[in-house]
């Protein structure tokens, strides 16, 4: 019973596993944030390692984030950040980006949540990271913090940047 | 006074149940629909299906239902294309499978544990009453008995 307890107490029921790891990151062709004429498809960003973070101007722990992702977009010139601006407008979000900073490459939109539905995205903020084959090998759900950056995030980047395409 | 208030308190739950308002197409289509999404579980807030919730997500996600029954899907397409994105944590009722054997036969185990348990304690509470006497004196118990029911007539009034 004890030992029920003590595993139970330590489960973290929001973290429900990914089913996409090692498998292709779902596709998509999404309007840029910055110029909805144009569009952005994982494809685009085969043979690059990059990080998928989805944000978005409502979302009040991607504030917390925020700082930390602007950090690691300045220390990671490697990676490429891309965001997923999910259920936002899209003047509110341009907004955001101009107070606090853009650590995004590009960000996309996804007004109506469907690329999140495709992502398994139940949640914002969410980061997957993707290989260079296009594979989501690592997904972090909730801010990502300054531990998890230098525990988790640089030496996973580092790992797949290494690998081959 | 007292009975209004309480008829009141009980009007204010039946808006409880008035989260989904979708109307699909054909009755077999809003069969399924109405059974899919009791049996999906929105993910935001874990312990209610997308029926009984009004998280945005648990809204989308009733979309998508509607969009692919309309489309023709099947309900087991539904379920594949819900199980893949977010694992079988989706579904409310969960799969049989050795990650979640505990699950379903923790509750038989135990039952069959408490069995065992309680039969080998009859068991043995029986085995130490009949060993309390001995042959000597159980015989002569039981013709104490036998002579008591003697003196009783009917020998059913002990």
């Amino acid at each position: 019973m004890a030992v029920f307890l003590a595993l139970g107490l330590n489960l973290k029921p929001g973290d429900i596993p990914s089913p996409f790891i090692n498998k292709p990151a779902p596709t998509f062709s999404a309007a840029k944030l910055d110029s909805p004429e144009e569009k952005l498809s994982p494809n685009d960003l085969k043979g690059k390692v990059w990080l998928f973070n989805v944000w978005a101007s409502w979302c009040v722990s991607c504030r917390a984030e925020h700082a930390i992702l602007n950090a690691l977009a300045q220390q990671q010139q490697a990676a490429v950040i891309v965001g997923l601006n999910y259920k936002d407008e899209p003047s509110d979000a341009k907004n955001w980006l101009q107070n606090l900073g853009n650590p995004y490459n590009v960000s996309v939109m996804d007004r109506e949540g469907r690329i999140g539905i495709d992502w398994g995205v139940y949640g914002v903020p969410e980061t997957f990271v993707i290989d260079k084959k296009g594979l989501i090998r690592y997904k972090h759900t909730g801010p990502v913090s300054a531990d998890d950056v230098q525990q988790i995030f640089l030496p996973l980047l580092s790992q797949l940047q290494a690998e081959s395409e | 006074m007292k009975r209004l208030l309480v008829l009141f308190l009980f009007t204010l739950s039946t808006f409880c149940f008035a989260v989904d308002y979708r109307q699909l197409p054909t009755p077999e289509m809003q069969e399924t629909y109405e059974s899919l999404i009791t049996e999906l579980r929105c993910l935001v807030c874990q312990n209610q299906t997308i029926a009984d919730s009004n998280a945005e997500l648990a809204d989308d996600l009733r979309r998508q239902v509607s969009e692919m029954l309309q489309q023709g899907k099947s309900k087991e397409d539904i379920v594949r294309f819900m199980t893949d994105r977010y694992g079988d944590f989706v579904l409310y009722k969960p799969p049989f499978k050795t990650k979640t054997g505990l699950l379903w036969l923790g509750p038989a185990a135990f039952l069959l544990i408490g069995l065992i348990v309680i039969f080998f304690y009859i068991r043995r509470k029986q085995s130490a009453a009949k060993t309390i006497f001995s042959a000597e004196k159980e015989r002569k118990i039981r013709s104490l008995l036998l002579e008591k029911s003697g003196q009783n007539k009917k020998g059913d009034t002990f």
